[in-house]
């Protein structure tokens, strides 16, 4: 009975079908609402960005998602994935999923990568755990997903330690031991953000070929829309733990439909007119233990009216394959025209 | 160029990286050892062999630490006393080494209720002199060395439990023990083969000044009566028995507590010295 309801809800196509997600922290000052229910499709094969600014729950949505947070952190809702809910998974079972189907690459290689072991071994533990391969072939196999990341001569690299290899290099090789076991769902959260700009390019276009080569998933937290332009298929807009915006990336790039977004590429070179300023984003968050009880970007948003304090906007859909949450999208529409 | 000579393998790494520190230690620790393991093979004569004709003798050629009041040799004495000291050094911190261990990564790891009540038992534990504890857990179990061991055990766990806890509770919230947990790693995997490497070294180094710590303890004790008895050789018995005569025989107290002191000095030194060499490289 469930089963069928899950699969239902699960598209076609759909990859991971997020319903409600609500991941908040219970601290000496109140709740705090870290991610405050989100609803959001993955489709299979493409590459979703997730952004916002810091601390809008982005990263603890990615984090939710594997169920990596820790207590007082308390995580409701649902992930649709394989027809299995990730969040109500018996603990024996998530460890089946994760890794395998799905895996995680991280901001700071730095501290991503264990500094005690070689990289043979971390490749190894992975493929040991995953994988029936025997020891000579998961040494071929380690060797091969070095090449695959484009770490050169590979087969010298093997027995090399973490803090022997440059930021970019260490970023290639945690992607590699993620991949170790060809999960069908990456989340990766900022892996470009500790990187200078042209090994961030580097790493992008490696993680646009490796999509097209494994045909896997990606989610791609970032603050950088620059990245999201260059690299995702469809953007995720967040702020204060609630998507603002979802849609194609070139749609919402031009044709955004949430107050939020024109601000965010508003304050973004290359965003507004030619020989325009910057615009910046007057204001701050909310604080995420007392959020408004209306749409929470209200108090910093230009097109504010009462009908946006009185109730929290629903994500509708405005366009084609194109949600927004804003009350009054059609004059954002109209602004950006 | 750099790839061929970043590849070395891990032994000759730690070759380049052996300080004159650790080397010295482990000259002194294995020297130690030695003595400790082949004492009859270092020591000219029998350690309890009275010798009549030469009460109190002042350091000679015959005898180049001195004899006690009953003729026997001090050198020969020191060096059987390497035995049973090392043996304390060992025996005395083996038990809270690997029960501190065992408690401090699992309260580290998952806290919760049990990590409140370690909390409370370390207080209470170390509100208490750790010499006076023992002292007191001796006296009422009786003197010996069994004994001795028993009282140090019941409380020199804490001090291992407490270091591992911090450095596990520390080492779990970088990225690579949930990179882990993402790969799908069982808890014992990630204690064990992840965290632990990462967070051992200070527990190795305090191990170390512990094993000094334990022998001085056990010295102490032997002093007091409770813990060595005699006429075994004991570097703290040895000390005792020539308090009587310190103002006309020195040399009875003074060589075993050189002993004492170099024994700790080495321990010491490797203790740095192993602090140094795991130190990870970021």
């Amino acid at each position: 009975m469930r089963s069928r309801a899950i699969a239902s809800e699960a598209g076609p196509g759909i990859a991971l079908a997020i319903r409600g997600l609500a991941t908040t922290f219970a601290m000496s000052t109140g709740l705090v609402r870290a991610v405050d229910g989100i609803d959001l499709d993955v489709r299979a094969g493409e590459v979703l960005g997730l952004v916002g600014e810091s601390g809008c729950g982005k990263s603890v949505t990615l984090r939710s998602l594997v169920r990596l947070v820790r207590p007082p952190g308390r995580i409701e809702g649902r992930a649709i994935w394989q027809g299995k809910d990730l969040l109500a998974l018996p603990e024996r079972e998530l460890r089946d999923v994760r890794g395998k189907e799905i895996a995680m690459i991280f901001q700071e290689p730095m501290t991503a990568l264990n500094p005690v072991l070689s990289i043979r071994q971390q490749i190894d533990e992975n493929l040991k755990a995953h994988t029936g391969l025997g020891r000579a072939e998961r040494t071929r196999r380690a060797i091969e997903l070095l090449d695959l990341v484009g770490i050169p001569s590979a087969a010298e690299r093997l027995d090399s330690y973490p803090h022997q290899f440059s930021g970019g290099m260490r970023q290639r090789v945690m992607i590699a031991i993620a991949l170790a076991s060809q999960p069908r769902l990456l989340l990766a959260d900022e892996p470009t953000t500790a990187l200078d700009v042209t090994i961030q390019d580097q790493i992008l276009k490696l993680l646009l070929e490796l999509r097209d080569r494994l045909g896997m998933s990606v989610i791609l937290v970032t603050h950088d829309l620059g990245v999201v332009a260059q690299t995702c298929d469809r953007v995720a807009v967040m702020y204060a733990g609630q998507i603002m915006e979802v849609g194609p990336v070139v749609e919402v790039f031009r044709n955004p439909r949430h107050a939020y977004t024109l601000g965010l590429l508003g304050s973004m070179p290359g965003g507004g007119a030619i020989r325009q300023p910057l615009r910046s984003i007057e204001g701050a968050p909310p604080s995420l233990v007392d959020l408004p009880r209306g749409c929470p970007f209200a108090p910093r948003c230009t097109f504010v009216t009462d009908a946006c304090r009185q109730r929290r906007p629903d994500l509708v859909q405005v366009a084609a394959d194109h949600l927004s949450a804003c009350v009054h999208h059609d004059q954002v529409a109209k602004a950006v025209s | 160029m750099s790839a061929v000579l970043e590849a070395r393998p891990a032994a000759v790494r730690l070759r380049g990286r052996i300080s004159p520190t650790l080397a010295a230690g482990v000259l002194i620790i294995a020297a130690s050892l030695m003595l400790a393991f082949v004492p009859g093979w270092f020591a000219p004569y029998d350690p309890l062999a009275f010798d009549y004709r030469a009460l109190l003798q002042p350091p000679s050629l015959a005898h180049p630490f001195g004899t006690d009041n009953f003729g026997r040799d001090m050198l020969s004495r020191v060096i059987w006393a390497y035995r049973l000291d090392m043996q304390i050094a060992l025996f005395g911190t083996l038990f809270p080494l690997l029960f501190g261990c065992l408690i401090g990564a699992l309260v580290g790891y998952y806290g919760g209720w049990p990590d409140v009540l370690f909390g409370r038992v370390v207080d209470a534990l170390i509100t208490f002199p750790f010499l006076v504890l023992v002292i007191a857990i001796v006296a009422v179990l009786g003197p010996g060395l069994i004994n001795m061991y028993i009282a140090v055990g019941v409380v020199g766990w804490v001090f291992y439990a407490r270091l591992l806890r911090a450095e596990i509770r520390i080492q779990k919230q970088q990225d690579y023990a949930a990179a882990g947990k993402v790969m799908g790693y069982g808890d014992g995997r990630i204690i064990l083969r992840h965290l632990l490497p990462n967070a051992i070294t200070p527990v190795l180094v305090f191990w170390m000044t512990d094993m000094a710590l334990v022998i001085l303890l056990g010295s102490s004790l032997g002093y007091l009566g409770l813990g060595a008895q005699p006429p075994a050789a004991e570097w703290g018995v040895l000390i005792a028995e020539g308090k009587n005569f310190m103002t006309t025989g020195w040399w009875i107290s003074i060589f075993p507590g050189f002993a004492i002191v170099l024994t700790g000095l080495g321990f010491s030194l490797v203790g740095d010295g192993i602090a140094e060499l795991l130190r990870p490289q970021r």
